[in-house]
């Protein structure tokens, strides 16, 4: 069906064009706090001109994910109004909930925070970023808690023919939702830090504003080791609760066709032939495998044939494989850069506590491009847990093609599609044009010349009261 | 009172908080373009705004996941149904959300230009959306037996439906100006107030002929007329007394008045639908009332306790964050984030 593949790359690009923003907001929010806090503990000025600088950015990026985000909100009812009567009744309220204990917080917060600066004592100026930064973090609870639900649903009784949501306590201690939370926001933390950490290196390569940009890569460093260690345990607790949860990702993301041997070796990279149903050119490392499932090196796992007779028994025919090169790719590119993350942060503030961080030359160079990691790694972990869910949209319960909007012509989807698409390109080129033009400015020009106030022809028409 | 009419009420007063609030955002957004003279003037009508629009527009964020949450097929149909109107309301409200934001970040006038038409159009356009999808909301669609909605160009846009859209333009230009009355000084806050008067006008012919379109076009007066009717005579009372606020120039109380007014008018369409959540125009019997349209007892029960304790907390800082920003502007000493 067309509509459902229309409707299906609409809803990937804006996710992934959404979650490109979502993950730098959760992280600058939370290490610009931090710089804030610094500055009204230590009372010295230069970390209120970084709270300022990073902001800018902040700002931009906050903006486009907002935006972007309501696209979100209104595309489930759209796109896939099947599965919104089906789940609305679970799935929805998470995300009512989303709006009423995050969106006002973080939305209100952040007008105070901006406006506020001259208006506000320090330390409730400080308190409003911190409730913006605690917004950011909630809602991401939120949008997981119901995301978790698609994947592991529970909490839920079939009725009226629909899920309806039975036990709110299940939904919220949904054990996918305890690995998938931990994780995502380590990844949103690392993201903004490694964002600070690499515009930092360029500074410092150019030997601007050396002090302000040590001391901002110090902070966002110690924030990127943190969420680079934290991303590796939760995204191991993670991989561990998918092979007993979702057995199938698991097995499509090793290229696993038949059950494994005991103990199970890990599959480093692999030739996969979707046609006849095979790996060819395996490099293994053996017991790897065994030991990221039960924590012990023996234990065999399930390959993707098994599983799907085990599907068509309970469900009945049909095709329960999901796309398996891209699972395998995704989940290696994803772990490769978190791999990555940890070891560049390691060796970072290594060299930033022997105070050889602005003489390393070369690791400065390698720091700039290490800000697109986090990104890269954030959309493919995506990539990974959608399209190693299908053919289900709501695991065992839905499936994605009987999910979309009956009464949505997949010209209607095309032209939403193409619209989305062409603005949100724009948007995207107008960020990197924005962020460039505030990295070569630098910190130390005014953020925004009042041109017009001081211009005399330009006051003309105005006669101000006197009052 | 049911637990499902106690949401459709919730979900009433979301869109009537959003209408007040928004409104006022986009008649100022309108301002940009129709009041403002220069740069430093577009400038101080966005920071009149600037701190609280965002907030503001989360109202419809919440009255939609709302509705996800406690009407799934509401939801599902209203959404899927309009799936156009919805398209272009998305693009106005991203392009809008945005260029607040990047307008001020180049010092080029043509970059400025691209940013104050999307300013424009974005602040213009959803309120006229709104006003059209509600009117044909209580006009009636095409929703067969499967709750699916199949509407036509001319199911959604006709003579009545554009009068709905252009009354909540009026309207909310007038709240807007209103606002600005109340945030500005001098040669701005007069010209505000100039603006009004014509507005004012204009904003009176369209009640009358939304009001007589709604008796001929919908059976509202014929299912609720007492009640309609009382919220109608009310309406006039307030376009009246606003008649006389602006000419003696009260600010709040005239601000206050629109709002009531913007409200009164979403309330009709509330109450207009009771106790549907949808109206067919092929056949009464697929009506979607509010009780086929709800989630179960148990989820609505649970979102009744997390708005019950949120929506007090919500409403606090929301006040606090307007009191913080009581003082006008004047666009001389303070600092001019947009």
């Amino acid at each position: 069906m067309e509509e459902v593949l229309l409707a299906r790359i609409q809803f990937a690009s804006t996710t992934l064009f959404h979650f490109i923003f979502v993950p730098l907001s959760i992280g600058l929010a939370l290490i610009i706090a931090i710089m804030q806090t610094m500055y009204v503990v230590k009372k010295e000025e230069i970390y209120m001109k970084m709270t300022k600088f990073w902001s800018v950015f902040f700002l931009i990026n906050f903006a486009i994910g907002v935006v972007t985000g309501i696209l979100q909100e209104f595309q489930f009812g759209m796109n896939w109004s099947q599965y919104s009567r089906f789940v609305g009744d679970v799935f929805g309220a998470p995300l009512a909930i989303e709006a009423l204990l995050a969106f006002f917080l973080e939305s209100t917060f952040i007008g105070i925070w901006i406006f506020g600066r001259d208006k506000l004592p320090k330390k409730l100026h400080l308190f409003s970023i911190w409730m913006v930064s605690i917004g950011t973090i909630l809602s991401a609870f939120w949008i997981l808690a119901a995301n978790s639900f698609m994947q592991n649903p529970v909490g839920y009784t079939l009725q009226n023919g629909r899920a309806e949501m039975n036990d709110i306590i299940a939904l919220l201690t949904n054990e996918k939702l305890w690995v998938a939370f931990p994780h995502t926001v380590f990844g949103s933390f690392a993201t903004g830090a490694f964002f600070i950490v690499g515009v930092s290196a360029w500074y410092l390569l150019k030997k601007r504003d050396v002090d302000f940009f040590k001391r901002s890569m110090t902070v966002a460093m110690v924030v990127g080791l943190l969420s680079s260690f934290g991303l590796a345990f939760s995204g191991h607790s993670q991989a561990q609760y998918l092979m007993h949860a979702q057995p199938m990702k698991m097995a499509a993301a090793e290229a696993l066709w038949e059950d494994s041997g005991d103990p199970a070796a890990w599959t480093l990279f692999a030739k996969i032939d979707v046609e006849n149903r095979e790996s060819h050119g395996r490099i293994d490392i053996p017991y790897l495998l065994s030991y990221l499932t039960y924590n012990k090196f023996s234990g065999k796992v399930e390959g993707m044939n098994t599983l799907e007779q085990k599907m068509i028994e309970q469900h009945g025919e049909g095709n329960y494989v999901p796309p398996v090169k891209t699972t395998f790719w995704s989940f290696r590119i994803m772990a490769a850069t978190g791999g990555v993350l940890v070891g560049i942060s390691l060796l970072g503030l290594f060299l930033i506590m022997r105070k050889k961080i602005k003489n390393s030359k070369w690791f400065l160079r390698i720091l700039i491009p290490v800000i697109f990691f986090p990104f890269i790694g954030n959309s493919f972990g995506w990539i990974m847990s959608e399209i190693g869910r299908q053919p289900w949209v709501v695991n065992g319960l839905m499936k994605t093609a009987d999910a979309v909007s009956p009464n949505v012509s997949a010209g209607q989807i095309l032209f939403s599609l193409i619209s989305f698409s062409t603005i949100y390109t724009i948007l995207g080129i107008i960020m990197v044009v924005l962020f460039v033009k505030v990295i070569q400015r630098g910190p130390n020009e005014k953020i925004e010349e009042d041109v017009s106030a001081t211009d005399p022809f330009e006051m003309g028409g105005v006669e101000h009261a006197v009052k | 009172m049911q637990l499902s009419e106690i949401w459709f009420l919730l979900i009433a007063i979301l869109f009537v908080g959003f209408i007040f609030l928004e409104g006022f955002d986009f008649g100022v957004g309108m301002s940009t373009r129709l009041l403002a003279k220069n740069d430093l003037e577009k400038r101080i009508l966005m920071n009149t705004i600037g701190p609280v629009w965002d907030a503001n527009e989360v109202w419809l964020i919440t009255a939609g996941g709302a509705m996800f949450a406690a009407f799934p097929h509401w939801y599902a149909t209203l959404f899927s149904g309009y799936y156009l109107p919805f398209v272009f309301l998305l693009l106005a409200l991203i392009v809008r959300g945005v260029a607040f934001e990047f307008r001020g970040k180049m010092e080029s006038v043509r970059w400025k230009r691209i940013w104050d038409g999307a300013i424009f159009i974005g602040s213009a356009l959803p309120p006229f959306l709104f006003g059209v999808l509600f009117t044909s909301l209580i006009r009636g669609l095409p929703i067969d037996a499967d709750m699916n909605m199949h509407a036509g160009f001319f199911d959604i846009v006709n003579v009545y439906t554009v009068i709905g859209g252009l009354t909540f333009v009026a309207l909310s230009y007038l709240h807007g100006l209103l606002f600005i009355t109340m945030k500005t000084v001098g040669e701005l806050r007069e010209r505000a107030h100039n603006a009004t008067r014509k507005t004012y006008l204009v904003t009176g012919v369209l009640l009358v002929l939304f009001i007589g379109m709604t008796a001929i076009e919908t059976e509202a007066f014929t299912v609720h007329r007492g009640i309609l009717l009382l919220v109608y005579a009310v309406g006039v009372l307030l376009f009246a007394a606003l008649f006389f606020f602006l000419k003696k120039k009260k600010e709040g109380l005239s601000f206050t008045m629109t709002g009531l007014l913007l409200s009164l008018i979403m309330s009709s369409f509330f109450i207009t639908l009771f106790p549907n959540v949808m109206i067919s125009s092929i056949d009464p019997t697929y009506h979607m009332s509010i009780h086929e349209a709800a989630s179960g007892e148990y989820s609505l029960r649970v979102m009744t306790i997390v708005a019950g304790t949120m929506i007090p907390i919500v409403m606090a800082y929301t006040i606090w964050s307007y009191y913080v920003f009581r003082k006008r502007l004047t666009g001389e000493k303070e600092h001019l984030e947009y």
